[in-house]
């Protein structure tokens, strides 16, 4: 997977993760990073040291790998250890640092066992202790809550926010779920296609992706072609597709009057008469989902929008829904 | 309900061979271990029992085994076998290993290397045999070459003696040990290796604590493999050995006994000593193994 | 990656390098000394002949009889394989799939025979071929080389076996099909491949193996390969030029059974049973 054009500051104790589909290049960025794959071009600084041309193990990372990649002939505490033991770190040393590492992510009841008598979850806390048992200026991340079931991954999600928190490492996490990038991160960086498409807080991704592939991935599933008016400014564009008028108060940048997409997201539906646009339409389906309902309607002209609502709808009858201007996200119809 | 008590209750043959996989399709295994009994079990067991029955009846139960241990020419065959079996085994292992560990990963020319390798291999000890003495005769190319290249001044025996025998079992062996070897090395995950390099492991470290252990178990059935090639050495012990002398063999002997003699009795306890004494060094070897890591070298739960 | 830079920047690569160079030097001159000397006229002293000549493949091809003793090598190669794999699939495909009281023990009784020297199995197995008057025979030939041929071939087709997910088995169950036609359309296409590669490996074993056919063969009833080491045994009787064609007829064969094998399946697969009797 080729990777173009990503440069990137990380700041001392900053959590960043690497958020996009799979095949997207985040695991080559990764990769490059800890030396395991070779960099075509450019460069990569440690504080002021370059250490793209140093071999993986004279970096100083600490790595966290998809399938934990324990070593499955030593037990817990020797593979925590290991890093330790290769630096020729003092035994007793070894014993005190592993010792707390074990007691860190919880596993002094298994301390002496090997990796296949753990379950998916004790492995993974194996890995991560392994990793930061080092001490390492930075500890990479490569997708490690995806062998998990989900109750376990939200458990480990909390586990690794917690570590992050108390050890203050500095983290680059890579992921393909929003969900997961969202809650963890200080800073998100989504690529798609090998190209670094958006780099900001979780906030400011999640509210103005910049264009509509991160629209799309941060989840506005609402993506509509319509035509935006000549003519509008700052707070007032008018968009129009047939059945359907809509007022956006920004444009994200390349939008010029002509056709573009817009992108909604399902939660900024609603069917209170709040103020703003309003679409009338007709319920399709709903689904009961636990907390609320996910609706689809469809307006007269056929365009079909996604919602998520509390009150519970019958399918077939009309409503209203309403969106505010400032949450209808305006986008070049070209990118996709 | 009344039937579900029941069941539950008395031991039902059915449902209990059921249980435990035992239906019709293993019908399908029925002939194969037919052919096994008829021809690997039952000759075994019957060649065993004829061990215990010599020629001279009034020699008694033991007596092939009396008269094996009791001369020093037979007893000695153990000893010769031993003396090249396990050194040839050792080093064809030991030498795999390094190149294994070179070509583990895809690297130019490694397909070639392989099937380069399966000749010798396929070719056969026989073969090997008469080319090598030929080619390792006084005037043959390699004492030639060495001559020539003034590191020698007089030709090498390298015929008629252990030296003949153990180069043969070198190049009919080292293929099939590297070629296993390999195939035991690429089951290792690399992401293994890769955990270590982020770990600070250099090169050598992570062969030495990691590659390493996990190939051991590995090493040590090529090992038993290897040993059993060399163990029956006989087209080599007969054609570039010494076969009335340190390369008397046990296989020699046993096959000795039958064309020179007619002793099938005789060669029936040569085979049970053989066959025991092999058995012997493979099981110590595998215990051994079996108190090292043994399980998937694969990591994780992928 | 830059594994081929360290390759040639580490006196141990050169090392390891210079030995495999070496051994297939070797390899070569014990190869070519065969091929160059059965092309000579006389070849006492000195790096080549002193002539050179074909006369001796006639020789030999008349004297050794080859002909016969391909037919004879094509037979029995060929029956092995065809009963291997008729006996040896059903059971590995049991085996793959099944687990069963006795498994173990049933196991074992098809691995000795790979864990132990033929010769030690092979001379039992040849008096008790003698007193079924099978001795000699092209009948009893064939007998003794099917024994390592079995667990061979179940040996490889097991593990092909168990990586074909079950559940298409199970699939095509829930739509209806029975267990015979699932054995024909559905499993036989999918172990094509296994069949193949297990095939040709028992054939280059077959062809290769000597001491199995030593035991029991006689006249008539012997193989190239046994037919060579009677010839090497008793050179002397005919000019070492000859022994050294019938070593070229024995070579030819086997390199093009090879070759054709070597289409098929991968170098490495060719110690895959030793691999997978490990994991039992």
């Amino acid at each position: 997977m080729a990777l173009s054009n990503l440069s990137l500051t990380i700041g001392n104790g900053e959590f960043v993760a690497l958020l996009g589909p799979s095949g997207c290049g985040k695991s080559t960025a990764l990769n490059c990073l800890a030396g395991l794959l070779p960099l075509t071009g450019g460069s990569i600084f440690l504080d002021d040291r370059r250490i793209d041309t140093l071999p993986p193990e004279r970096r100083d990372f600490g790595m966290v790998f998809q399938n934990y990649a324990l070593f499955p002939h030593l037990t817990v505490r020797q593979n925590i250890g290991f890093g330790l033991k290769i630096k020729k770190v003092a035994k007793s040393e070894i014993e005190r640092r592993v010792t707390a590492a074990i007691n860190l992510v919880q596993l002094s009841l298994h301390a002496d066992k090997h990796p296949s008598q753990l379950s998916g979850g004790q492995q993974q806390r194996v890995a991560i202790a392994r990793a930061i048992v080092i001490e390492p200026q930075v500890v990479l991340m490569d997708e490690p809550l995806s062998n998990l079931d989900a109750k376990l991954r939200h458990e480990m999600r909390s586990e690794i926010k917690r570590l992050h928190r108390e050890l203050g490492l500095t983290t680059v996490y890579v992921t393909h779920d929003q969900e997961e990038a969202l809650s963890l991160a200080d800073r998100l960086v989504v690529l798609h296609d090998g190209k670094v498409q958006q780099i900001g807080t979780p906030e400011d991704v999640y509210m103005n992706p910049v264009n509509s592939f991160v629209a799309d991935f941060m989840g506005y599933r609402n993506l509509i072609s319509m035509d935006l008016l000549a003519g509008g400014s700052a707070g007032n564009y008018s968009l129009r597709a047939p059945g359907l008028e809509l007022t956006a108060s920004n444009l994200f940048s390349g939008s010029a009057a002509g056709k573009v997409r817009v992108a909604i997201r399902p939660e900024d539906l609603f069917i209170e008469n709040t103020s703003g646009n309003s679409i009338s339409c007709t319920v399709k389906s709903v689904e009961y989902q636990g907390k609320d309902f996910a609706v689809e309607v469809s307006t007269a002209q056929g365009i079909t929008l996604h919602l998520r609502t509390p009150k519970k709808l019958e399918v077939g009858q009309s409503t209203n829904l309403t969106v505010a201007s400032d949450r209808v996200l305006v986008y070049p119809d070209s990118d996709a | 309900m009344s039937s579900v008590d029941t069941s539950a209750r008395t031991f039902n043959l059915k449902s209990w061979l059921a249980e435990h996989g035992v239906d019709r399709l293993l019908f399908l295994l029925v002939p194969a271990f037919l052919a096994m009994l008829a021809f690997f079990i039952y000759p075994t067991i019957y060649g065993t029992y004829l061990s215990f029955h010599p020629m001279e009846a009034k020699s008694g139960a033991l007596g092939n085994y009396r008269s094996f241990f009791g001369d020093t020419y037979m007893r000695n065959s153990i000893w010769n076998t031993f003396r090249i079996a396990l050194p040839v085994s050792l080093i064809n292992v030991f030498a795999a290993v390094p190149l294994a560990v070179r070509l583990r990963h895809r690297v130019r020319g490694k397909r070639t290397i392989n099937t380069l390798l399966v000749i010798p291999m396929s070719l056969g000890t026989v073969l090997i045999a008469e080319g090598l003495s030929a080619y390792l005769a006084p005037n043959g190319w390699f004492n030639r070459t060495l001559l020539a290249a003034g590191i020698i001044d007089q030709p090498l025996q390298l015929l008629h003696n252990f030296w003949g025998v153990i180069i043969s079992l070198l190049i009919t062996g080292f293929p099939f040990a590297f070629l296993l070897t390999l195939s035991y090395i690429s089951g290792i995950n690399p992401k293994m290796e890769e955990a270590a390099s982020t770990l600070g492991a250099t090169s050598w470290q992570r062969f030495r604590y990691i590659t390493f252990p996990l190939l051991t178990p590995g090493l040590a059935i090529t090992f038993c493999l290897n040993f059993v090639l060399a163990f029956s050495v006989f087209p080599s012990a007969n054609l570039l050995g010494n076969p009335a002398g340190d390369s008397h063999v046990l296989a020699v002997a046993a096959a000795q006994a039958i064309v020179n003699n007619y002793d099938y009795s005789m060669a029936s306890a040569i085979s049970v000593i053989t066959g025991a004494f092999e058995l012997a060094v493979v099981a110590l070897v595998l215990v051994m193994r079996s108190r090292l890591y043994s399980g998937s070298t694969s990591g994780g739960k992928g | 990656m830059s594994s081929r830079k360290v390759f040639v920047k580490s006196p141990l690569g050169w090392l390891i390098w210079g030995s495999v160079a070496f051994f297939f030097i070797n390899l070569l001159g014990v190869i070519g000394t065969v091929v160059v000397s059965s092309f000579g006229t006389e070849w006492f002293d000195g790096w080549l002949p002193s002539g050179w000549t074909t006369k001796f493949y006639t020789t030999a091809w008349h004297d050794y009889q080859v002909p016969n003793l391909l037919r004879v090598t094509l037979q029995v190669a060929l029956a092995v394989v065809v009963i291997s794999i008729l006996v040896g699939t059903p059971a590995a495909y049991v085996l793959a799939r099944r687990d069963f009281p006795g498994k173990k023990i049933l196991m074992l009784s098809f691995l000795l025979p790979i864990m132990l020297p033929p010769i030690t199995y092979g001379i039992p197995l040849a008096t008790f071929i003698y007193r079924l008057n099978l001795g000699g025979t092209l009948t009893g030939v064939i007998v003794a080389n099917t024994v390592p041929a079995i667990p061979f071939v179940i040996l490889v087709l097991s593990p092909f076996i168990e990586q074909i997910d079950p559940k298409i088995e199970a699939a095509a169950r829930m739509c209806g099909a029975t267990t015979r036609q699932i054995f024909i359309k559905i499993l036989t296409p999918l172990i094509v491949p296994g069949l193949l590669a297990a095939a040709l490996l028992v054939l280059v074993q077959t062809v290769a193996l000597f001491e199995l056919t030593y035991l029991v063969s006689g006249p008539g009833s012997n193989t190239l390969v046994v037919a060579l080491y009677y010839a090497v045994f008793a050179s002397g009787i005919r000019p070492y030029q000859a022994i050294s064609a019938m070593a070229v007829f024995y070579m030819l064969t086997t390199l093009f059974i090879l070759i054709v094998a070597l289409r098929y399946v991968n170098p490495t697969q060719m110690v895959s049973q030793a691999r997978s009797a490990d994991s039992k």
